[in-house]
């Protein structure tokens, strides 16, 4: 799995850090997204799944 | 063409005896149609949407606006058409509406949410305590759930504990039904008035919290003082009320689902907690009168062509109900069923930026106040609860508790 996340795009809301705190991070600052596992081990491709479901802003994109 | 006679109204009332579901009109306008016209308040005809796909499709458009001035913005009160004060970024599109929102960001970020849930957990024990060795019957409304969140905020906006009382006193009156609209603009101008004075005091002594940052902005020439303070004001606004009725609501649906209390009340795993809160948010969406927004350019989406300048509802109320959107029968409550993908904070770049701390206060709240009070009991019948059913957001006035 490859992702890439649109710091343009994100606004912020953060589920991506609440469902997959390994492979997600945010800025202190303005909050806005921060890659930390562009290619994510299996165990986490599940709720990467998820978070690029439920971002409200459709910044994060998955490639499998 | 519809003829007239056939266009609903919006809002529509709840069934008598189901105050905790959505109107039951709405459940037939989503198996009839994903969008359709209804007539609201002023006369108009904006589509409601009302489908869980076709809201977040839309919600998260860029050709749909959330600024009222448009020409056909579907507004929900008179009073909302006059439009805000101050610099509602809520209200407001990108690239400005971008600008502000990251401006008051930081506290919201998952992790900053996390280091305040031991503060938060002192709040609610605190208030707890109180309660529990107070008078009872009680009202679980103004003793717990309305100081809760405002307790928090306090802390987040960096409101010294000797103003708390002042802080919690108006805050109050901005959302008490017994005032007058001259009381409650004078609460919200005494809190903006103070809110500006302690930006200043924070500029002289800066801390580690938000109104610090915002006097940041305000040194740099990004914002006044005062767009500081109304932005302040903005967060007490979408933070206070919202999430002192889902403690309200929350508790008295876990009352009516004793089974699922039980279980919340025992969970070892936090994750009973968590699931908990997700799927009471979606079931109860008490932002109940619709998200208000209006396309910019020709939209084609389901069979449907939306002009520029209709306006459209998203009524996430039932899209929270919507069977292709949601395992099991989602008009009933299940604490175990998968419900983190709910609209109760809307979609789009408007989506709620204190939802992560709004979960976590949930989360503190349920996670304790049944364990700390196993008996707790509704102190009147259930049929005289006195409902918003004209809130802006849903919930109940008030809500006699024993234990």
């Amino acid at each position: 799995m490859k992702v890439t996340v649109d710091e343009e795009k994100c606004c912020g809301a953060g589920q991506c850090v609440m469902i997959a705190p390994e492979v997600f991070d945010q800025r202190d600052e303005d909050g806005i997204v921060v890659l930390l596992e562009a290619e994510p081990d299996g165990a986490h491709h599940a709720a990467v799944r998820e978070a690029v479901s439920v971002c409200p802003a459709s910044a994060i994109q998955a490639e499998e | 063409m519809t003829s007239t006679a056939q266009i609903p109204e919006y809002p529509m009332p709840r069934a008598a005896g189901c105050p905790l579901d959505p109107p039951p009109p709405l459940r037939d306008l989503q198996e009839e149609a994903p969008l359709l016209r209804v007539r609201i308040w002023d006369g108009s005809t904006p589509w409601l949407v009302t489908r869980y796909e076709e809201q977040r499709a839309l919600l998260g458009d860029p050709r749909v606006s959330s600024e009222p001035h448009h020409a056909g913005y579907p507004s929900q009160a008179a009073r909302a058409a006059k439009g805000g004060s101050g610099i509602g970024f809520i209200l407001m599109d990108d690239p400005e509406h971008a600008r502000l929102r990251k401006m008051v960001a930081s506290p919201f970020v998952v992790k900053r949410v996390e280091e305040l849930r031991p503060v938060v957990q002192k709040i609610v024990d605190d208030l707890i305590d109180e309660m529990l060795a107070g008078p009872k019957p009680t009202d679980l409304v103004q003793a717990f759930a309305l100081p809760v969140p405002s307790l928090v905020i306090c802390a987040l906006l960096g409101v010294p504990y000797a103003d708390h009382a002042f802080f919690q006193d108006n805050s109050k009156q901005i959302i008490n039904r017994d005032v007058t609209p001259e009381e409650r603009a004078a609460a919200s101008g005494r809190l903006a008035a103070y809110l500006d004075d302690l930006v200043a005091k924070k500029i002289a002594e800066p801390q580690d919290d938000l109104l610090t940052r915002l006097g940041e902005r305000v040194t740099a020439g990004e914002l006044t003082r005062r767009d500081a303070a109304s932005m302040a004001v903005l967060l007490l606004l979408a933070g206070h009320e919202t999430t002192a009725n889902m403690i309200a609501l929350g508790t008295l649906t876990l009352l009516r689902h004793p089974d699922q209390l039980a279980e919340v009340r025992t969970a070892e795993d936090p994750k009973v907690v968590a699931g908990a809160v997700e799927e009471l948010l979606r079931y109860l969406n008490i932002t109940h009168g619709g998200r208000r927004r209006v396309a910019l350019e020709d939209i084609e989406i389901a069979g449907v062509t939306i002009r520029a300048g209709d306006g459209l509802i998203m009524a996430n109320e039932i899209g929270n109900r919507d069977p292709a959107a949601f395992t099991g029968d989602p008009h009933t409550l299940d604490i175990h069923r998968p419900a983190r993908h709910h609209v109760a904070f809307g979609f789009g770049v408007h989506q709620c930026l204190g939802q992560n701390l709004a979960r976590m206060e949930l989360q503190v709240v349920y996670g304790t106040l049944y364990r700390r009070i196993p008996t707790l009991r509704l102190a009147t019948d259930f049929a005289t609860l006195p409902f918003k059913h004209d809130g802006f957001v849903y919930g109940v006035y008030e809500l006699p508790v024993t234990w």
